[in-house]
């Protein structure tokens, strides 16, 4: 795992589906190593293999003209199971950033904690990507983490988005939330003391 | 202006709040199970920490887990050897261990509330969704990832933004045929399963409130299959006998003392929510999921969308999803022949839930085509059903009483549901392949899924009572 996050042009594997589950992205049964790595070989395994193992041909990755460190998806991305391992997979896989018009909170926080940004757009600029990739599949997308902006590099459309400073902080220096919470071992001592039961 | 139930017990647990950083907030109980654990205490290693708090953790083997057999080492490699590193990482920090064989394992929602450990006021996490289960008693409890598993190891604490409020009101009474699963399954068909994503939800109301607390669980279990980070209910008299007497309960003048504070667990009459949803029990009726999120759901004798009713860019994912379960839009379930059933899971794998079934297939015996697993919550809960004499009535209906563990509702141990198969589940996800490969999920209560045990169809249980 990179622990900074480097702005970057690339351009992306599209994924219109809503809803996608962190079930799809890592089906349970892959669940079972005791390291972090190599679960990039099972991302969306049921989508992308069939059950003899032959990649299925409609799936976007055994698709050769869509690649790229950019994975856009349909609303709602990563709902679900809480499995960590959901955002591994996307980083072992060799995503950077997942773009989608929503995220959902605990895969949000999973993949921050991995040094995957997800770029949250609206409705509106989430279609367009879509569009520019119908269009030419190797449209390229640029992603400033800096300057928080998304652009679709053929049309120079561009969209803003929201990231909360700390954790900016934290994807372009690559420190983590442990780092941070160590630091704050007195405060923690000290709040013990204060609860006069233990809750 | 007053406060919310859950900002008074978020609010008395920040321990630091520095400026554009997130609240450090101080966790009372934390959960841990086989699955989830391995990377955090490999990450506790490697930076040379120990376990801050070891007492405030408890380790429970759940997901991977064999349902038979239990006394012999489990026969699947890589599930072993995560279970055995449970054990020799749960004894290397000093963490207490039920492990497989202990009188108290069991899936950590169940045996967490069982035990007393759970109490109100507390913040509970683990690594697993289903944390918000423990809301039921007014603690705010919430799933999280391994890098916060490893941070609450390491510290005590969990950095978190704090999410928006929302309540849920739901008047009125049940009626018959309908209990705290159909509920919740209403909630999340009214409301998507995006729909309570950035809040957590305080669920209110006469409908809720006369629930039992083991029913209260159920429906603050799939708080997450709406979104939401976690759902809570107020405690009252029926949370204070629930906990009374239980093992790690507080006892003598600390049970009075926590008494008297959990007293004031309530949201003020003037406390103001970021949005609030009132329904009427009367309107709900056993419900019935026919998709692949658990918020593609409807009354049992309901129709499935017809492809117009829905957004339009909506209807690739909604299509896509009626293709996987092989049904039509616009048909009904009622009458569709299922292949199994599975009563089980965090969400109804109680005490409660297996009564309720025993209850309904008292003398009735199961379709000849269907297979019925029963799996109990945890090895207390298999007690009492064998006690009670549950078992009995279960093995004279042809169901298959199992031994503790998550079982079929995530398939990662060999309990899965084949391929093409409709298994009718009282778990909490219907997933594409959640159950096994290519299997086909509807969720449902124990009550509807002891229906179509009975009559191997998806039946109007409220026919048959």
């Amino acid at each position: 795992m990179d622990k900074k996050f480097a702005n970057l042009v690339s351009s992306v594997v599209p994924l219109p589906i809503e809803n996608i589950d962190t079930d799809q992205i890592i089906p349970a049964r892959f669940l079972k190593a005791t390291t972090r790595d190599g679960f990039g070989e099972n991302l969306f395994r049921d989508w992308r293999f069939g059950e003899d193992n032959t990649p299925k041909a409609g799936f976007v990755l055994n698709n050769d003209i869509y690649k790229g460190k950019v994975l856009v998806a349909g609303k709602n991305f990563g709902c679900g199971s809480s499995r960590e391992h959901a955002a591994w997979a996307l980083g072992d896989y060799g995503f950077k950033v997942v773009v989608s018009s929503f995220f959902a909170d605990i895969f949000k926080n999973n993949a921050l904690n991995n040094f995957i940004l997800p770029v949250q757009v609206s409705e509106d600029f989430l279609q367009k990507i879509f569009r520019a990739v119908e269009k030419v599949p190797s449209a390229a997308i640029e992603v400033n983490l800096e300057e928080q902006f998304i652009e679709i590099k053929a049309t120079g459309e561009k969209e803003n988005f929201d990231i909360n400073p700390y954790k900016k902080t934290c994807l372009l220096n690559g420190y983590d939330d442990i780092d941070y919470l160590l630091s704050l071992r007195n405060e923690i001592e000290t709040y013990e003391t204060t609860r006069p039961f233990n809750f | 202006m007053g406060k919310t139930l859950f900002d008074k017990i978020w609010d008395s647990h920040i321990v630091a709040s520095r400026p554009g950083h997130p609240d450090a907030v101080y966790i009372n109980t934390h959960f841990i199970h086989e699955v989830t654990s391995p990377q955090a205490f490999d990450g506790l290693r490697k930076r040379g920490v120990p376990v801050f708090r070891p007492a405030k953790t408890r380790a429970t083997a759940d997901h991977n887990v064999p349902t038979l057999d239990q006394h012999l080492p489990i026969k699947e490699a890589l599930s072993r050897k995560q279970v055995e590193m449970l054990t020799q990482n749960t004894a290397e920090f000093g963490v207490e261990l039920y492990g497989l064989g202990h009188p108290y394992q069991g899936i950590v929602h169940v045996i967490g509330p069982e035990l007393g450990i759970t109490l109100p006021g507390m913040t509970i996490v683990c690594g697993d969704s289903h944390t918000s289960t423990h809301g039921a008693f007014g603690a705010v409890a919430f799933g999280i990832g391994t890098s916060e598993v490893e941070q609450v190891l390491a510290t005590q604490c969990i950095l978190q933004y704090k999410p928006k409020r929302m309540r849920i009101t739901v008047n009125g009474q049940l009626k018959k045929g309908v209990v705290s699963k159909d509920i919740i399954l209403y909630i999340i068909s009214q409301i998507t399963a995006a729909g309570g994503t950035g809040y957590f939800v305080e669920y209110a109301g006469e409908a809720i409130r006369s629930l039992s607390m083991e029913a209260r669980m159920t429906v603050c279990n799939m708080s997450i299959e709406m979104g939401a980070r976690g759902g809570l209910i107020a405690p009252d008299n029926t949370t204070f006998e629930y906990i009374k007497g239980r093992e790690f309960a507080p006892k003598g003048e600390d049970w009075e003392k926590s008494l008297a504070y959990w007293n004031t667990l309530r949201t003020d009459d003037d406390a103001v929510f970021d949005a609030e949803l009132t329904f009427d029990a009367a309107d709900i009726e056993p419900q019935i999921t026919y998709g692949t999120n658990p918020g593609m759901g409807m009354g049992v004798t309901g129709n499935i969308p017809a492809l117009a009713d829905i957004d339009e860019k909506e209807q690739l994912s909604f299509s896509k999803s009626l293709q996987y379960m092989d049904l039509q839009p616009g048909s009904q379930l009622l009458g569709k022949k299922v292949d199994y059933v599975f009563i089980g899971s965090c969400t109804n794998s109680r005490i409660e839930d297996l009564r309720m079934v025993a209850e309904f297939v008292k003398g009735k015996q199961k379709a000849e085509d269907v297979t019925v697993w029963i799996v109990p919550g945890s090895k207390q809960v298999e007690a009492q059903a064998i006690a009670e004499g549950i078992d009995k009535i279960f093995e004279a209906a042809g169901f298959q009483l199992r031994q503790p563990g998550c079982s079929a509702c995530l398939a990662m141990n060999e309990d899965k549901i084949p391929a093409g198969k409709y298994c009718i589940a009282t778990s909490n996800r219907n997933f594409e392949g959640r159950q096994g490969p290519n299997a086909r999920t509807f969720l449902a209560s124990p009550l509807t899924a002891a229906a179509a045990a009975i009559t191997g169809k998806v039946a109007d249980v409220r026919a048959m009572i």
